[in-house]
C-alpha cells in the first residue's frame, strides 16, 4: 500500500477521559478510507487528530504522531496554518462563510495569494464550483450571499471552498448526515471521482454508506482501532468478532 | 509544511500581544482605581470615624466621623430593596406562571427594559417632582422611594429571569403532587429559585446604596444620624460628593473614608453574591 | 398502598376546604397581580409625562428649535439655550466611546480567542467588580489620579510640544474637562461593553469558525474575516448600550468635567453635560422663573436620547443573539 497518512501510537484524551486508545494504522494515497463504528467510538477524533483541529477543542491531550508524506504533523516545528491548507475538512453541518458565493470559494485562494489576478481567481473558482457540481445551480448568482442556498447546494459550497486550496487530503466528517437523499447521493457520486486526485478519509456511522465508497475500511470501537483492510477483505471476512458483529447490525 | 515566520503569523502574534495587553489594562484599572480607594481612605478610618455623627455645625465640622452617611445609606438602601422587592417579586411570578409569552407580557417586559436603561438622575427628578407634588420634604423616606424607583426594574428583570430558568418538570411535578403536598412542592420551588433571588437582592442593593444622583434631590443630607422617615437623611454618596470638594482637610478624610466604606460594602454585595449563589446552588437542579 | 380508612377521611375533608379556600385565595391573587404588573407601565408613562408637563411652561415661551440650538445660558435672564450641554454631552460620551471600544474589543476577542478557561471564569468577578464600583467611587478617583495628572503632566506636555494640533488646544488651565470626564467614564462603562461582546462571541455558531480554520487561517485572519463580520450587528448594539449608560452617567462626570457652560472646542476643554447641569442647579431651580420647567426639558431630552439608543440596541442585540443562540 503506497501509505499517504501514518498514525503512530496515537492516544487522545478530553481531560481526564480517555477517548483513542494506542491507534496504528496507514491510510492510503489516491483511495476512499473509510472509518466505521458505532457512536462514541472516537472516529470524529481520530479524523480531527489528522488536521490537527484537537487543538481547538479545550483541555484535549494528544500523543503521538501523526506522519503525513514523512513529516509529523505534530512537530513543534510545523506551520499548522500549511498542514491545515493541504487538509481538506467537509464538516457535517455546512457552514458557509458569511459572505457571497464567489467570495465563498475565493477565500483560501485569498487567504493563500494562490492567484495572480482577479481574472485567475475567477476561472479557479469557476473550476471548483464545476468540480463540486455546484456551477451550473449558481453561475449566475455568483455575488449573492450564500445563506440563500439550500443545504445540498450549500455542502456542495463548502466542497467546492475545501478543494480551492489544492489539498492532498479531503477529511468528510460525516458529510451527507444532513443532507436530504438527494443532495447526499450528489455528494457521493463527487467524491467517488475525487479520489483519482485525493486521498479521501471518510467518517460515517451509516454502514451502507460505508459499503457504497470504502476502498479501504477501519473499524473502530470504544477508542480502539479493532480493524483494518482493504474494504471487500473486512465487509465479507472480518477477522475480529466485534466487526463481524457490527456489520451484522448488532450495535 | 514547516514553520516559516510568515507574514501572516508575525500579523497574529502582534495582534495576541495587543489584545493581551488590552486585557491586563482592564485588569489593571481595577487595581489601580482599588489601590486609590484604600490608600486614601484606610488611613481615615477610625472608630470614630465609623460611630459618631459629623460635630460642629453644618458639614464644616472638623470632629466626627461619617455615622450619619453609613446608617443613611444603609436605611435609605434596605427599604428600597425591601419595597421593589416587595412589589417585583409578584410582578416577576405573574409574568412566568400566569402570563408566559402573552403579549401583554412582552409589553410588561419591554416596559421593565425601558425602566431599567432610564438614568438615575430622571428617577431624582422625578421623584422631587413628585414630592412637591404631594407636598412632601426631602427625607429619608423620600429617599427610600427614590431608590425603590431605581431598584424595581434592576429586581423584577433579575428574579423574571430566574424564574423563567425553572426547569418545566419542576413545576409539572409540584402541580401533579396535589394539595397536600403543596408545602414540599413550594420547598422544592423555593430552594431551586433562592441562590438567584438572593443574588438579585443583594445586587440590587448595591447599586442602589452607591446612587447618588437619584437621592440628591430627594434625600436631602444632614449631620444628625437618621432617627425619623421624615426628616432628612444623610447617605453615603453624598457625603463623599459633599465632602470632597470642602477645603478643610478633615473634611476631605471623612470623604476619603465614605469612599472606602462605600466602595468595602459594594464588593461585599457583590462578590458575596457570587459567593453565595455558588454555595446555594448546591441544591439546585440545572 | 395501604392506608387507614379514618385518615383518608379527614384527608378528603380538608383537601375540600383548603380546595376552596385555595380556589378563592387563587382568584385574589390573580386580580393582585394583574394590579402590580401595570404598576411598570403607569410608573414609565407618569415619569415621561410629569417631565413633559413639567417641561411644558418653557416650551410655551421658547420653540423647540430655539431651546436645543440656543448657545447662550444665563436663567436669570431668561434665556435657556441648551446648545452648550448638548455639545458638551456629545464630546463627553463620543470621547468615552472612542476610548472605551477598542479596549473592549480587543479584550473581548482575547478572552473568547485566546485566553484559557480559568482566565475566563476569573475575568467574570473582576468585570462585575469594575462594574459594581459606584459613580462617586469612580469621581473620587478621577479627581485624585486623572485631573491631576491632566493638569500637571499632559496639559503642559499638550501645550509645549503639540501647539499646533487644534482638538488639544485649550485655555483651560485645570485638569478637569472632558478628556478626564472621558478617561473616568470609559472605564466606567469597559466591563458593560466587554460583557456583552463576549456573550456575542460565543454565541457565534462553533462550525462557523471551523469552517474557516480548516482552510488554513490563522485565528487573526479567522477573527478579521469571519468572526467580526459575523458580530458585526452585535458589536454595534454593544456599542449602543455603552452608549447609553455613558449618556446617564452623573456623579463621576460631574466631579470631574468642569462643568462650563460653553460649547466645546477641545478636548481640555470644560464642558458641562446635560446629566450634570440637571443635578448641581436643582437647588435653585424654584427660585427663577422657568429655571425648573428648563432643568425638567433637560431632563426630558437626556431621557429621549438614552431611550432611543437604548431600545434599538436592546432589539438589535436580541435579535442576534436569539437568532444565532444555540
Amino acid at each position: 500500500m503506497d501509505a499517504h497518512i501514518k498514525i503512530v501510537d496515537f492516544h487522545v484524551r478530553y481531560g481526564e477521559h480517555t477517548v483513542l486508545e494506542k491507534i496504528n494504522l496507514e491510510i492510503p494515497k489516491h483511495q476512499i478510507t473509510v472509518i466505521m463504528g458505532p457512536s462514541g467510538c472516537g472516529k470524529t477524533t481520530l479524523l480531527k487528530g489528522m488536521n490537527r483541529f484537537l487543538e481547538l477543542v479545550e483541555d484535549a491531550h494528544v500523543k503521538g504522531q501523526v506522519l503525513i508524506d514523512g513529516e509529523d504533523i505534530y512537530d513543534p516545528v510545523m506551520d499548522v496554518t500549511e498542514i491545515r491548507k493541504k487538509i481538506g475538512l467537509l464538516a457535517q453541518h455546512p457552514y458557509p462563510l458569511p459572505m457571497p458565493i464567489y467570495d465563498n470559494v475565493a477565500y483560501g485562494l485569498r487567504i493563500h495569494q494562490m492567484c495572480k489576478n482577479g481574472k485567475e481567481m475567477d476561472e479557479q473558482v469557476r473550476h471548483f464550483l464545476q468540480e463540486a457540481g455546484l456551477w451550473e445551480e449558481v453561475k449566475d448568482r455568483l455575488h449573492k450571499p450564500a445563506s440563500g442556498l439550500s443545504i445540498g447546494q450549500q455542502q456542495r459550497l463548502c466542497l467546492a471552498r475545501g478543494l480551492a486550496i489544492k489539498p492532498e487530503i479531503l477529511l468528510g466528517d460525516e458529510p451527507t448526515s444532513a443532507l436530504d437523499p438527494i443532495s447526499a447521493q450528489h455528494i457521493e457520486k463527487r467524491l467517488l471521482s475525487l479520489k483519482a486526485e485525493y486521498t479521501i478519509v471518510l467518517v460515517t456511522h451509516i454502514l451502507r454508506q460505508a459499503k457504497r465508497l470504502a476502498d479501504h475500511v477501519v473499524f473502530m470501537y470504544l477508542g480502539e482501532m479493532v480493524e483494518c483492510g482493504p474494504a471487500r477483505e473486512v465487509f465479507e471476512n472480518p477477522r475480529q468478532e466485534r466487526t463481524r458483529a457490527y456489520l451484522a447490525g448488532q450495535f | 509544511m514547516k514553520k516559516r515566520w510568515a507574514k501572516r503569523h508575525i500579523a497574529e502574534a502582534i495582534f495576541r500581544l495587543i489584545a493581551h495587553v488590552s486585557f491586563v489594562l482592564v485588569a489593571g484599572s481595577l487595581a489601580v482605581i482599588l489601590w486609590t480607594i484604600i490608600s486614601k481612605g484606610f488611613p481615615a478610618i477610625n472608630w470614630t470615624m465609623l460611630t459618631q455623627a459629623p460635630k460642629g455645625g453644618y458639614y464644616l465640622g472638623k470632629e466626627g466621623g461619617i455615622l450619619n452617611a453609613i446608617l443613611g445609606s444603609l436605611y435609605m438602601a434596605a427599604g428600597g430593596t425591601l419595597l421593589a422587592f416587595i412589589i417585583g417579586l409578584p410582578i416577576a411570578l405573574y409574568l412566568e406562571t400566569y402570563l408566559r409569552n402573552s403579549p401583554w407580557a412582552r409589553y410588561v417586559r419591554l416596559t421593565l427594559d425601558v425602566l431599567w436603561g432610564i438614568p438615575s438622575i430622571v428617577y431624582g427628578a422625578f421623584g422631587f417632582i413628585f414630592m412637591l407634588a404631594i407636598g412632601m420634604r426631602a427625607s429619608l423616606l423620600g429617599g427610600i422611594i427614590a431608590l425603590t424607583l431605581l431598584e424595581l426594574p434592576i429586581l423584577t428583570r433579575a428574579m423574571d429571569e430566574v424564574i423563567r430558568m425553572l426547569p418545566r418538570d419542576l413545576e409539572q411535578a409540584a402541580l401533579a403532587l396535589g394539595s397536600t403536598r403543596l408545602e414540599v412542592a413550594l420547598r422544592v420551588v423555593t430552594r431551586q429559585m433562592l441562590p438567584g433571588i438572593v443574588t438579585a437582592i443583594l445586587l440590587a442593593f448595591g447599586r442602589g446604596i452607591g446612587d447618588a444622583a437619584s437621592v440628591l434631590f430627594t434625600a436631602g443630607y444632614t449631620d444628625r444620624i437618621p432617627t425619623s422617615l421624615f426628616r432628612p437623611a444623610a447617605s453615603l454618596p453624598l457625603a463623599i460628593y459633599f465632602q470632597l470638594s470642602m477645603p478643610y482637610p478633615e473634611v476631605q478624610q471623612r470623604a476619603y473614608a465614605a469612599a472606602l466604606i462605600l466602595t468595602v460594602i459594594v464588593l461585599i454585595t457583590s462578590l458575596g453574591s457570587r459567593w453565595i449563589s455558588s454555595r446555594l446552588s448546591k441544591n439546585v437542579i440545572q | 398502598m395501604i392506608q387507614s380508612k379514618s385518615l383518608s377521611a379527614r384527608e378528603s375533608q380538608s383537601e375540600r376546604l383548603s380546595l376552596a379556600v385555595r380556589l378563592r385565595s387563587d382568584k385574589f391573587a390573580r386580580w393582585v397581580f394583574i394590579i402590580l404588573s401595570i404598576i411598570p407601565v403607569v410608573l414609565a408613562l407618569l415619569i415621561f409625562g410629569m417631565l413633559v408637563f413639567k417641561s411644558l411652561p418653557i416650551m410655551k415661551v421658547n420653540s423647540i428649535w430655539q431651546l436645543l440650538t440656543g448657545q447662550v445660558w444665563k436663567p436669570e435672564e431668561g434665556l435657556f439655550g441648551f446648545w452648550p450641554f448638548i455639545t458638551g454631552t456629545i464630546w463627553v460620551t463620543l470621547t468615552a466611546l472612542l476610548i472605551a471600544v477598542p479596549p473592549s474589543l480587543l479584550t473581548a476577542i482575547y478572552l473568547s480567542e485566546y485566553a484559557g478557561r480559568s482566565l475566563r471564569t476569573g475575568m467574570k468577578p473582576l468585570l462585575d467588580l469594575l462594574a459594581a464600583i459606584p459613580s462617586v467611587v469612580y469621581g473620587v478617583w478621577g479627581t485624585l489620579a486623572i485631573v491631576p495628572f491632566i493638569q500637571n503632566k499632559l496639559g503642559p506636555f499638550v501645550r509645549q510640544h503639540l501647539p499646533n494640533i487644534p482638538i488639544l488646544n485649550s485655555d483651560n488651565p485645570t485638569g478637569f474637562g472632558i478628556l478626564a470626564g472621558a478617561i473616568v467614564l470609559a472605564i466606567m462603562i469597559t466591563p458593560f461593553i466587554i460583557a456583552i461582546l463576549f456573550e456575542i462571541m460565543n454565541n457565534l455558531p462553533k462550525g462557523l469558525k471551523d469552517a474557516s480554520l480548516a482552510l488554513g487561517t490563522t485565528k487573526l485572519q479567522t477573527i478579521r474575516w469571519v468572526v467580526f463580520p459575523q458580530a458585526l450587528p452585535g458589536i454595534i448594539a454593544a456599542i449602543g448600550l455603552g452608549a447609553s449608560r455613558a449618556l446617564g452617567e452623573t456623579m463621576a462626570v460631574l466631579m470631574v468635567v468642569g462643568n462650563v457652560a460653553r460649547v466645546p472646542h477641545s478636548l481640555l476643554d470644560a464642558a458641562y453635560p446635560l446629566p450634570a447641569l440637571i443635578a448641581n442647579n436643582y437647588g435653585e431651580m424654584m427660585s427663577i422663573p422657568l429655571y425648573d420647567a428648563a432643568l425638567m426639558t433637560a431632563a426630558l431630552i437626556l431621557l429621549v436620547i438614552i431611550l432611543l439608543f437604548n431600545v434599538t440596541s436592546t432589539m438589535a442585540l436580541q435579535s442576534v443573539l436569539g437568532k444565532k443562540g444555540a
